[in-house]
């Protein structure tokens, strides 16, 4: 499965990202994966978590927002969803798509970084409960 | 500090990036790559022996890499054309990279090499992921193995530039049914040529040199409507 290797390629990306921001922890990763990406993204969860475990990642969370393909046809100014197995003959003059303009996404969209560590709390006076 | 960035990177971009510079290097020292995608038994390693063999007898320069999980005789099969092949091992892997191929190339591809095929692992989902650099994606299925091939892996029948039936000797026994098969095709990438080939029968022989030289002498190859965003 690949799945590992794309695992890594965004553990990868984001730790660079976190370092030239200066952050140092990753709260939350949005990726957007087309239908027609081949990426199975419960298995992406699985190995997302344990490529972060003990980098500037662990912990995060892995937001994946599933991309349906679309496919357009410039003769007839179509556009239309494929489906899947994805159909790309267009449905109005049944000649071959021009393009899938959605549905091979593979693309880190946004990071949210923690919120960096506390400076030591000041003591919080006790109160009494009651 | 924002803590909320937006990134928009490509998660491959880095095998993007390092398969463009393969191609451009490769081609410009006048080698073509062709990357062959096929489940495992589809008698990818038959068929690319008998180009290799033709190949060489027409006296095209040819090399061959295979990619293995682990130890398989593929290489010792290839080996028999009388071609320079090499082995190389993923070590559970299931699929190469352009970096990868890069590395392996550097210091074995002969220096006169005309098309130089690339036999990916076996399997027909995660090496479509990845560009090596190729100018011809070749995508293998045996008769045997279903009409519902290109349905059921529409990203690596999509993205193909070729498909290639393998073992059309048994296509009645096994009961293939070529129409459907070439509508399946057609259904997630319109427009792909489709060959039937059988290395018992012969037909088909040559097909795959014959293409890869076409794409080596800049014939413009298919363009999968999958690769076009
Ligand atoms: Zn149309």
């Amino acid at each position: 499965m690949h799945e590992m290797s794309v695992a890594l390629s965004v553990a990868d990306q984001v730790e660079q990202a976190a370092r030239a921001h200066g952050a140092t922890g990753v709260e939350r990763v949005r990726l957007d994966i087309g239908e027609l990406a081949g990426v199975v993204p419960d298995s992406l969860h699985f190995c997302f978590e344990l490529v972060c475990a003990g980098t500037l990642l662990d912990g995060a969370e892995l937001l994946v927002r599933a991309v349906p393909g679309r496919a357009s046809c410039t003769p007839c100014g179509r556009e239309w969803a494929t489906g899947m197995p994805p159909d790309l003959t267009c449905p109005g003059c049944r000649s071959a798509a021009t393009a899938l303009p959605a549905g091979r996404e593979l693309t880190i969209t946004e990071v949210r970084w923690a919120r960096p560590p506390a400076p030591a709390p000041a003591p919080i006076p006790h109160r009494e409960e009651n | 500090m924002c803590r909320t960035v937006d990134l928009k990177q490509a998660v491959l971009a880095k095998n993007s990036m390092a398969a463009r510079i393969l191609r451009t290097e490769l081609t410009a020292r006048g080698t073509t790559v062709v990357n062959l995608l096929s489940s495992p038994g589809s008698g990818k390693t038959a068929l690319l022996e008998r180009e290799l063999r033709l190949a060489r007898e027409r006296g095209t320069s040819v090399a061959a890499l295979t990619a293995d999980l682990a130890t398989e005789n593929d290489a010792v099969r290839l080996a028999r054309s009388g071609v320079p092949v090499k082995q190389v091992l993923t070590d559970g892997l299931c699929h190469l990279e352009a970096d990868m191929l890069a590395g392996h190339l550097h210091d074995w591809l002969p220096e006169e090499t005309r098309l130089l095929f690339v036999e990916n692992v076996g399997n027909l989902v995660c090496p479509a992921s990845y560009d090596l650099g190729e100018s011809l994606r070749v995508v293998l299925a045996s008769v045997t193995e279903g009409e519902d091939k290109p349905l059921k892996y529409p990203a690596a029948f999509g993205l193909a530039h070729l498909v290639i039936v393998t073992k059309s000797d048994l296509a009645a026994p096994a009961e293939f049914d070529e129409d459907a098969f070439r509508a399946h095709v057609e259904r997630v990438n319109p427009g792909v040529e489709v060959v039937l080939t059988s290395v018992r029968t012969g037909e088909g022989a040559g097909v795959l040199v014959d293409r890869a030289l076409r794409a080596a002498e800049g014939d413009a190859v298919h363009a999968p409507v999958m690769a076009r965003a």
